[in-house]
């Protein structure tokens, strides 16, 4: 089965600047991290968002004419803030990647995906 | 019920939930393995009565739902086949020829207790809201009807249903595996916390009102306690669990008056305790406290050894239950163990000491029992208007009909 791990964390929390010997920690974890969901098989695709301050909502409702605005969908201290989509056996599987993910502090919602046109 | 329905009740109870476990682990669906036992047991209260109840009834069980399964199997697959007729794939994929052989097959007897346990940790999968956990662990593992289960907890019986159907709906959609986890001990934790929910039900809740009418909740918590234990043997907690369970069970004949009322432990006869279960809980509780992995329910069954073993209420080791409650506050941190203790170091130290305690309790404003015992203990100290006042407040919040009636005994004998 595949799933879609979505990644809901507080971006009031600053991540490591680059250049420093944190930010090379934190991103060889992240990069370990992938490396062992490919090498596990385990790896569809992931990515890493721009902030909520960036994030631009379309509302389309029946009819009437679809409106723009600023901001996420959901005002919330914890935002979307990235997503992993992986290959797993079943969802115990995938808690123990989540659980081996390496981001300390984060709400991960586990997604089964019914439908992915572009699996081949 | 004649003798047939009630082999056949037993065998739904008893055996039911492990072929289930059987087959859903077999066929990889849980729905299927549900459906294919109903099938067997309509089955069987159809043929039973003119052939007899057969001596092997787990072993027709398992064979006759197995057959079911596969019936349907075949239905479906046929049923797709002729939708999508131009796919001739679809025609090859055949079940094994010795399938529907209908010839016997013996349970595998070392794999079943896997099995059953499998179901047990699946309908107590942390992805599941308990409600769901509650309800599954009773219907699939063991074979309750939903109505007796919706009646036993006072929701309507499509509101359990409708439950029962979303909670199967994720097992098969979310991937939820049939599996036994490394951290078995931790997901038993799940199940020890559904079967202690359900027993408690049965025992203090509002079902507990119900008289005979419903199913014994707290019995059928024990009934998959003891399961539980020949399941996952050698753990504490469980045996912990089914200890306290019997503790608790040996108090039933004594509990409330001819008038369905309650009585406090101090009051209760003694004489009418059931000293089998007692001592069989004794038994229990000594083997899990050998194994020296402590834990949330062998304390709670200590305290309750030290009720049960007590001859008479004024032998009650009360400095021993106090210290047992200090342990079990610092594990579990609940406000209602906290509660607890205070009741037990009032009865070691006095009320003073205990309202003091009392007081440092946060949390509970709406829990009956804190304001009734804060009220009984200003009546020992002879603040009377005080104990008044924390009695009208436990009778605002209490909601079991037996505990009011008591509170409004206690209230009115105030001076």
């Amino acid at each position: 089965m595949e799933y879609m791990i979505l990644i809901h964390s507080d971006e009031s929390y600053e991540a490591p600047t680059p250049g420093t010997p944190e930010f090379e920690e934190f991103m060889g974890a992240f990069l370990a991290y992938n490396q062992s969901l490919i090498d596990g098989g385990h790896w569809v695709s992931a990515a890493n968002l721009q902030p909520s301050v960036t994030a631009t909502t379309v509302r389309k409702s029946f009819g009437a004419a679809s409106t723009v605005f600023d901001g996420p969908f959901a005002e919330s201290k914890e935002q979307l803030g990235g997503y992993y989509v992986v290959s797993a056996a079943d969802l115990d599987e995938v808690i123990a990647l989540v659980e081996a993910l390496p981001i300390p502090m984060a709400s991960f919602e586990i997604r089964p995906i019914a439908f992915r046109p572009d699996a081949g | 019920m004649d003798e047939v329905e009630v082999a056949i009740t037993r065998v739904a109870r008893e055996e039911g939930g492990q072929v289930l476990a059987l087959l859903a682990r077999r066929f990889g669906d849980l729905d299927l393995a549900e459906d294919a036992v109903q099938e067997a047991l309509i089955e069987a209260a159809g043929t039973w009565p003119r052939d007899g109840v057969p001596e092997n009834t787990i072993g027709w069980l398992t064979v006759v739902a197995r057959r079911k399964a596969i019936d349907r199997l075949r239905r479906e697959e046929s049923r797709v086949r002729r939708t999508l007729a131009a796919a001739e794939d679809l025609a090859r994929i055949r079940p094994d020829s010795d399938e529907d052989s209908g010839h016997p097959m013996l349970v595998p007897d070392d794999s079943v207790p896997d099995e059953r346990l499998r179901l047990m940790l699946l309908c107590c999968h942390p992805a599941l809201a308990q409600e769901a956990q509650v309800a599954l662990t009773l219907r699939l593992v063991g074979g309750l009807t939903t109505d007796e289960i919706a009646a036993a907890f006072l929701v309507p019986e499509a509101t359990l249903a409708q439950r029962i159907v979303r909670a199967k709906r994720k097992i098969r959609d979310a991937g939820i595996p049939m599996s036994i986890p490394a951290d078995l001990h931790d997901r038993l934790g799940a199940v020890l916390a559904v079967l202690y929910l359900v027993f408690n039900e049965g025992y203090l809740g509002h079902s507990a009102d119900a008289g005979h009418q419903r199913l014994d909740l707290a019995d059928e918590s024990v009934r998959l306690t003891r399961l539980l234990v020949d399941l996952a043997p050698g753990d504490a907690e469980v045996e912990g669990l089914l200890a306290l369970e019997l503790f608790h069970r040996s108090r039933s004949a004594s509990r409330t008056d001819r008038r369905g009322r309650m009585v406090l432990l101090e009051e209760q006869d003694r004489t009418a305790w059931d000293l089998a279960a007692i001592g069989e809980a004794n038994e229990i509780l000594a083997a899990a406290m050998r194994r020296m992995s402590p834990g949330p329910y062998q304390l709670q069954a200590v305290i309750a050894a030290y009720h049960a073993n007590a001859p008479t209420a004024g032998d009650t080791d009360w400095p021993g239950i106090a210290t047992v409650y200090a342990q079990l506050a610092a594990v579990t941190g609940s406000p209602v163990v906290a509660l607890n203790r205070a009741v037990a170091v009032a009865m070691a130290d006095g009320p003073a000491a205990g309202l003091r305690l009392l007081d440092d309790v946060e949390g509970l404003d709406d829990y009956h029992l804190l304001h009734s015992t804060r009220a009984a203990l200003l009546d020992r100290l002879g603040r009377t208007e005080e104990a008044r006042a924390s009695y009208e407040r436990a009778l605002e919040l209490v909601t079991n009909s037996a505990e009011a009636a008591y509170l409004r005994d206690r209230r009115d004998a105030l001076a």
